[in-house]
């Protein structure tokens, strides 16, 4: 960035701390963003005519008498169509060179949406997975995370869902993300020939850790243009938010700030809330669905990260290797939608709740099974044919690599449903029992 | 003339301020950002000529030397009929006349319509002897009759000199004069303000809760009433079911006015209020329920030092309609974030912590917050009650957390939400032995329900928590030693607690006729089962005890789903007495 008229410049810097550092300024604006030393550096307190400046990039080389350049203006993200197909950094910047896209400048972080101006979520966003579609249901509107352990494949679980989910935007923020990640999305999407409905925010590991937070920022920011100013249906991806807080907890431990549990700040569930709260459906047509990764470690979703996030989001969806069939499958027990109550059954066909109901309630008898099994009891007939259901449900339903309609989906299980049991012991409703039970 | 200031630090959204005026702890003021942005914020340390101020909003952009005015008084709710359906921010300002999608920095509405005519027919005379909150007219307010009263900001005895004839009268008209020992005469209008930090205490008395609240759900009703004027938390990990509980005792409890709080949960969730409230019915009135709530909304991401207020701002509004002889319900959900909102600033002061970095006072906070609800004898002698029902979110389900353990020594009622109920989708998830309502001990209770439900009903419900404690207990045996391990006795034991807990602790909230049990009807399927569960039974094996058990749970299951005294409901029932 080139320093222009007006702006003022300062040479005296009198601390210099691992990430911060400290000089006598007037007239600074709170959150306003500055140039130190040539690096991007942002307010974070004012006393008197002392102001602290985080510096994104670390204070490694910040000479006392470098130079500081304040802009006037905390940082912005110029938003435009021009953004489309396009892959920046976290200052919004283009990574792989190219021009800077022209637009109208927005302030990232901005404010909220009046929760009386929102409208209730309706919109049935379809993957073709499904233990997503059939059984955690995800709406236009809605904010909703993968827990998943880091050897799990969310970013190719959550690349494919976005590539057949039919939004007109895909976001893509990225943090922490390892370059082979970074390459794994730009292929991705490129073969898939989508870019120009993509944006991408990325930083990789390769960047330092205190700029990831500006990311979500930034890709919310472009996304609240998409849907507010265009109308258009807008889905962000975030992953991996576990490093997002991580990021947060390092910035708090250096402002000398006192940790709650798990070392992270106080303030992580506003932290967190201020990012997924902009998932939103509004008035105009337009929608913010934010699907979101947080790595759990050693599937512990009471650590403070995946807790807080469990108590933001509209439910959480739980990856997991299934030992019977070799495929990853979308946990029916731990995964949760909470808004699949308002599309179920009246946006999709009649007899989804009972079906979906009924094949997890057979899923947990075959686990039931399984259990007795273990401990050396005898299975009866039921538990034998419970567990050959659950062996087909996962490989034909549950597997992430399943790419079918709903429709399809709730036909495979009525199949597997006349397969294994008798109407009966599926207890669901006899009416619909009547019009869908497979005909001999 | 006011005191003003000058800004001279900021962090986030705590602010410095010199000034050399007089000020006041909790004093509100306004900061001038530039651009007619005018930012609320309270006064919290004070210390020499600087004073530390908590912004109720995003601090962005303001620099050091921005101009601060101090208002003079701490920070007010406006109080005046037309508050009723309304949906406020934590400060009051009505989210509906805010025009835009965003809620812009800064910006403010009117609490009330002041231009609005309101119907007023006088109570009180010429000569008459008031003190604050005595009722000296009323006019309606959609279903309610609103009470103007002598505002609660007058200490001390008054006399009344003129109160305006029937007729309709805008809010700020003067609809009475008032005179004080020393002479001096005070206009009354239809409105008044109050510092939601203090409780109003226009009232002579405050009993012990003798009533018992009906909310319709069978597991708090039956098992751990709740109390009107009474107090209760419920506590659990995310995906409990607490909003869906919440939501179902909104909807239900027989109460005049609702007070949802919803303080820093997500949008969605009020959303939901908006879109269903205007349509759905209450079941024991027949209005619409919108008419009857109010919504002070500060979502998860709206600004935090609000949301701290919104729990104050509800509770006053609720004790200024108590003075009024109405029955209250105030529903937070979540205490936890006002709790976090606490603890944010107190780290911004550099406070030194207690417990997981929570302000060390915390537990002094939330019982006084509590003690604010309350059955209260008016001075006219009618009653009037604010019941306080509070979720809290445990960080990582751990109720051994400062909000849970602080919030345990204040509310009278636990409804904790069990992990392992929800897992198994028994819903609603609260544990039956691990909550409790206090009030089920109080002798006046007692005698109330044995009073209004019938005779040995105390005795009976405690009967039916033995009945569970020993199915737990028998179902742990059978776990341990195999189903054929044991005798079938115990089979039986734990059948007969699954019986009680299907059909009376177990509830669909999604169901248009099980969501809602009147009282009535929870004694009869109550009597009902707990008949069964005191016959005997002679089973060939656990088979055969499982299989005649399932059968059962299914009849009554199928009798819940009918409307109460049908036909269908009665065939059930003739269908169970068949297979005893």
């Amino acid at each position: 960035m080139t320093t222009t008229a007006f702006q003022r410049v300062y040479t005296r810097i009198e601390n210099i701390t691992k990430a911060t550092v400290t000089l006598r300024a007037d007239g600074v604006g709170n959150d306003e963003l500055a140039t130190v030393g040539g690096r991007l550096a942002q307010v974070v307190k004012i006393a008197g005519d002392e102001v602290t400046l985080q510096v994104f990039a670390g204070t490694e080389g910040i000479a006392t008498d470098d130079e500081v350049v304040f802009h006037g203006e905390p940082p912005v993200l110029r938003v435009g169509d021009a953004l489309a197909g396009r892959f920046f950094n976290a200052y919004g910047l283009p990574i792989e060179g190219g021009e800077q896209p022209e637009g109208d400048p927005r302030q990232i972080g901005g404010p909220t949406v009046n929760p009386f101006r929102r409208l209730q979520p309706s919109e049935l966003i379809a993957t073709g997975i499904a233990g997503i579609d059939l059984n955690n249901t995800i709406v236009t509107g809605q904010k909703i995370p993968f827990f998943a352990d880091p050897d799990q494949p969310y970013n190719q679980v959550m690349a494919t869902v976005a590539l057949r989910a039919k939004a007109d935007k895909i976001i893509l923020g990225g943090m922490g993300l390892t370059n082979d990640d970074y390459l794994y999305f730009k292929n991705v999407f490129e073969n898939a020939g989508a870019l120009d409905r993509i944006v991408s925010f990325v930083n990789t590991t390769e960047a330092p850790p205190v700029e990831r937070l500006l990311v979500p920022d930034m890709a919310l920011t472009a996304a609240e243009y998409f849907a507010v100013d265009k109308g258009q249906k807008v889905l962000v991806l975030l992953t991996d938010m576990t490093l997002y807080a991580d990021a947060l907890a390092i910035v708090s431990n250096r402002m000398d700030q006192i940790p709650s549990k798990d070392s992270m700040p106080g303030s992580l569930y506003s932290d967190l809330s201020k990012i997924y709260e902009k998932a939103v459906q509004l008035p105009n047509g337009g929608s913010i669905t934010i699907i979101a990764v947080t790595t759990l470690s050693g599937g512990d979703i009471t650590h403070a990260i995946p807790d807080n996030t469990g108590y933001i989001t509209e439910g959480q969806l739980f990856l997991r290797g299934d030992s019977d069939t070799g495929k990853v499958i979308v946990d029916p027990f731990r995964s949760l939608s909470r808004l699949k109550q308002l599309v179920i059954g009246k946006e999709t066909r009649e007899d989804h709740p009972q079906v979906m109901n009924a094949a997890v309630r057979l899923y947990a008898d075959a686990a039931g099974a399984k259990t007795k099994l273990e401990n050396g009891f005898d299975l009866s007939d039921y538990d034998e044919r419970a567990l050959s259901f659950a062996k087909d449900y996962s490989e034909h339903l549950l597997a992430i690599d399943v790419n079918i309609t709903i429709d399809e989906m709730l036909d495979t299980a009525w199949r597997l449903f006349a397969k294994y049991f008798s109407p009966a012991e599926t207890a669901i409703k006899q009416e619909l029992i009547d019009k869908y039970w497979p005909k001999a | 003339m006011a005191t003003t200031g000058k800004v001279s630090g900021i962090v986030a959204n705590m602010v410095v301020v010199k000034t050399d005026g007089a000020v006041s702890q909790n004093e509100i003021c306004h900061v001038d950002a530039g651009g007619g942005i005018k930012l609320m914020a309270e006064v919290i340390k004070v210390i020499g000529d600087e004073v530390y101020i908590q912004v109720f909003d995003s601090t962005r952009g303001l620099a050091a030397g921005a101009r601060v005015e101090f208002a003079g008084h701490m920070l007010e709710v406006t109080l005046a009929p037309g508050m009723l359906s309304k949906s406020y921010d934590g400060l009051q300002n009505d989210l509906e006349k805010m025009s835009g999608v965003f809620i812009e920095r800064g910006s403010t509405t009117d609490s009330i319509d002041f231009d609005t005519k309101w119907e007023f027919t006088p109570l009180a005379k010429a000569g008459d002897r008031v003190v604050a909150g005595s009722w000296l007219g009323e006019v309606p307010e959609i279903n309610i009759t609103h009470r103007i009263m002598v505002p609660f900001a007058l200490k001390g005895n008054y006399t009344v000199k003129s109160v305006v004839a029937k007729g309709s009268y805008k809010v700020t008209d003067t609809i009475s004069t008032v005179t004080d020992t020393q002479g001096i005469e005070h206009n009354v209008t239809m409105v008044q303000k109050w510092p939601v930090k203090k409780a109003v205490k226009a009232y002579t008395s405050k009993p012990r809760p003798s009533k018992v609240m009906e909310t319709g759900v069978r597991a708090i009703d039956t098992f751990n009433p709740l109390t009107e004027g009474g107090t209760g938390f419920i506590p659990g990990p995310f995906g409990a079911g607490k909003t869906v509980l919440q939501h179902a005792i909104s909807k239900q409890a027989d109460a005049d006015i609702i007070m949802v709080v919803a303080c820093g949960e997500r949008a969605n969730e009020v959303v939901e209020i908006f879109a269903e409230f205007p349509h759905l019915v209450d079941p024991h009135t027949g209005h619409k329920l919108m008419e009857r709530t109010i919504i002070i909304c500060n979502t998860s991401n709206m600004p935090v030092a609000a949301r701290e207020a919104s729990v104050y701002t509800g509770m006053a509004i609720s004790e200024y309609y108590r003075a009024m002889g109405l029955k209250v319900l105030v529903l937070a959900d979540s205490t936890s974030r006002w709790a976090q909102a606490l603890r944010e600033m107190s780290n911004r002061l550099e406070e030194l912590p207690g417990q997981d970095a929570f302000p060390m006072d915390l537990s002094a906070i939330i019982s006084n917050f509590y003690s604010r609800a309350g059955l209260v004898y008016l001075p006219n002698g009618e009653t009037g009650s604010v019941t306080f029902l509070g979720t809290v979110s445990p960080a990582g389900g751990n109720l051994k957390e400062p909000v849970t353990e602080s919030t345990k020594k204040a509310a009278r009622c636990f409804y904790a939400l069990s992990q392992a109920r929800a897992d198994s989708k028994r819903y609603p998830a609260i544990d039956p032995l691990d909550s409790y309502s206090k009030y089920l001990e109080y002798p006046e209770v007692q005698e109330y329900l044995e009073r209004t439900v019938e005779p040995g009903w105390v005795g009976k419900v405690m009967r039916g928590k033995t009945l569970v404690q020993r199915g737990k207990e028998a179902a742990e045996q059978i776990n341990i030693l195999g189903d054929d391990g044991v005798p079938v006795e115990y089979h039986e034991r734990f059948w007969k607690s699954e019986l009680l807990d299907a059909v009376i602790l177990q509830q669909d909230a999604f169901d248009s006729t099980d969501a809602y049990t009147s009282f009535e009807r929870q004694k009869y399927m109550y009597n009902m089962v707990l008949d069964i569960c005191g016959r005997s039974f002679t089973f060939d094996d656990f088979e055969a005890c499982s299989v005649f058990f399932k059968g059962l749970i299914n009849d009554f299951k199928q009798m819940n789903y009918t409307a109460f005294e049908s036909d269908a409901f009665h065939n059930y029932r003739k269908q169970i007495e068949n297979k005893l």
